[in-house]
């Protein structure tokens, strides 16, 4: 998107505005769609908990470097651009990082793996690239709040199988065994745990919205 | 302006980075004692929790209970140039099990006497630790907790849940055929024997490994503690003989 596609005027949540934070959740998702960020997908959905801090942790970050670059951007040299962003980027996870670990210390340790994963999450650059650079700060706030949300979003719902179904437990809440499916002769399924298991359950998110949404699919 | 000239580029570049690398270390250096205290209480309630005990001010909860920090080499109680909580566990254990310095901690809690050492090896990804509280004959465990940086969640993580350290309680480290805690798939039944993690053999044969070569230096000398508390009278020769025996 180019700078002249900027509007002269209109409300904070007109409806082009509203679809830069809805249509990342169905018609334009980062991950089922555009297919990225699939690496931290499968790396960190075989429980809730870290899936859930993770999709925090990215909504805060793309929607910050958005702003930062989307007011940066008339400054930013092209030909350094990328590296630009990268920096950008690079401080908000340091800094979000020190911020955790100096006042909510348990949230960091959860999140301390993810942080290097953050960092190269390919829709956090692919936003800053593609939108930010050439949009106003609060349009690119909306479009990183919608991506990081719509990413954290199948984060939560891979993890919800993999962790209900490879380990019996939701949020570490044992609810197969409250249910009393042990006695009946369940067991839980280890191959969900394993990281092939993301791959086919995002597989499946992405059949059930191509068959409900049929702009999605290809024509042949 | 020229936003695309090479002056303007450059000076871009180092305006940036100076200005980046500023903010950067104010924040470091600014929040690190807050994170450093954070390190420590948490250090200081992992060695509560492996004696049972659990509340909110790690710090008057230490002090009340942790009676004598001491410092140990090759089985021996030796002077040393730092305090005992402050010994790196990651140099230690990078050390030859004879030449190293590690801490041991007594506890009283009512009458009772609990010894907790710390313990430090390596998981799947990265570094895994833990204590082990012994009771007062310095051979039972009274409990034992664990925890890791990288291991991966549900597999080699669940190390640092109840579920694998509610079996440590009750086994025994040493017998005359075996000192340490085996980590077994599956069948684990005896006194010195725990089930391993499914799917996290690795982290499992980390743990094990971990907990015989972080036993070695103390061996000796909580074989003293044992042997004292089985036959109080005897504690002045068992001790010479033992100490003999190590060096």
């Amino acid at each position: 998107m180019s700078a002249e596609m900027k509007p002269k005027k209109e409300g904070l949540f007109s409806k082009k505005n509203r679809s830069l934070l809805i249509d990342p959740m169905n018609a334009n998702n980062p991950i089922t769609v555009q297919v990225l960020g699939i690496c931290s997908a499968l790396a960190i959905t075989v429980k809730l908990k870290p899936a859930i801090v993770m999709g925090l942790s990215v909504i805060v970050v793309t929607a910050l470097a958005n702003v930062i670059t989307s007011l940066m951007r008339n400054m930013i040299p092209n030909r350094i651009r990328i590296i630009v962003q990268l920096v950008v980027v690079a401080s908000l996870v340091i800094l979000v990082d020190q911020v955790l670990k100096a006042y909510v210390y348990d949230v960091s340790k959860q999140l301390s793996v993810f942080v290097g994963l953050i960092i190269t999450n390919c829709i956090i650059m692919g936003r800053i690239e593609a939108f930010s650079l050439g949009n106003t700060p609060w349009k690119s706030f909306l479009d990183g709040l919608g991506n990081g949300a719509a990413y954290g979003g199948i984060l939560i719902i891979v993890a919800f199988f993999r962790e209900l179904l490879g380990n019996g437990t939701l949020y570490d809440y044992p609810v197969v065994e409250w249910m009393g499916l042990y006695d009946l002769g369940y067991k839980n399924n280890g191959m969900m745990l394993l990281p092939p298991m993301a791959l086919i359950v995002v597989a499946l998110i992405i059949w059930v919205q191509r068959a409900k949404t049929p702009s999605l699919i290809e024509k042949d | 302006m020229n936003i695309n000239s090479n002056k303007y580029t450059y000076i871009f570049a180092v305006v940036m980075v100076v200005l980046v690398a500023a903010l950067l270390s104010i924040a470091a250096t600014s929040l690190k004692p807050l994170q450093d205290k954070n390190v420590e209480l948490e250090k200081k309630s992992d060695i509560l929790a492996s004696i049972g005990i659990k509340g909110e001010n790690s710090d008057s909860l230490f002090a009340l209970y942790i009676k004598e920090q001491l410092v140990i080499q090759d089985g021996q109680v030796v002077e040393s140039a730092i305090s005992p909580f402050d010994i790196d566990m990651a140099k230690a254990v990078a050390m030859s099990a004879a030449t190293r310095e590690v801490p041991l901690y007594k506890a009283e809690v009512g009458d009772e006497t609990f010894y907790v050492i710390p313990l430090r090896g390596k998981g799947l990804w990265g570094p895994i630790w833990g204590f082990f509280a012994l009771k007062g004959d310095g051979n039972t465990i009274l409990g034992a907790t664990f925890g890791h940086s990288k291991e991966t969640p549900g597999l080699g993580a669940e190390i640092a849940t109840p579920i694998f350290q509610d079996q440590f309680p009750g086994k025994v480290l040493f017998t005359d055929q075996y000192m340490g805690i085996e980590v077994r798939k599956g069948n684990a039944s005896g006194d010195q024997q725990v089930d391993g993690i499914s799917g996290g053999t690795i982290t499992s044969v980390g743990v094990q490994s971990m907990i015989s070569d972080c036993l070695a230096p103390y061996k000796a000398y909580l074989k003293s503690i044992s042997s004292e508390s089985a036959r109080p009278e005897m504690t002045e020769t068992l001790d010479s003989t033992l100490i003999t025996a190590s060096i």
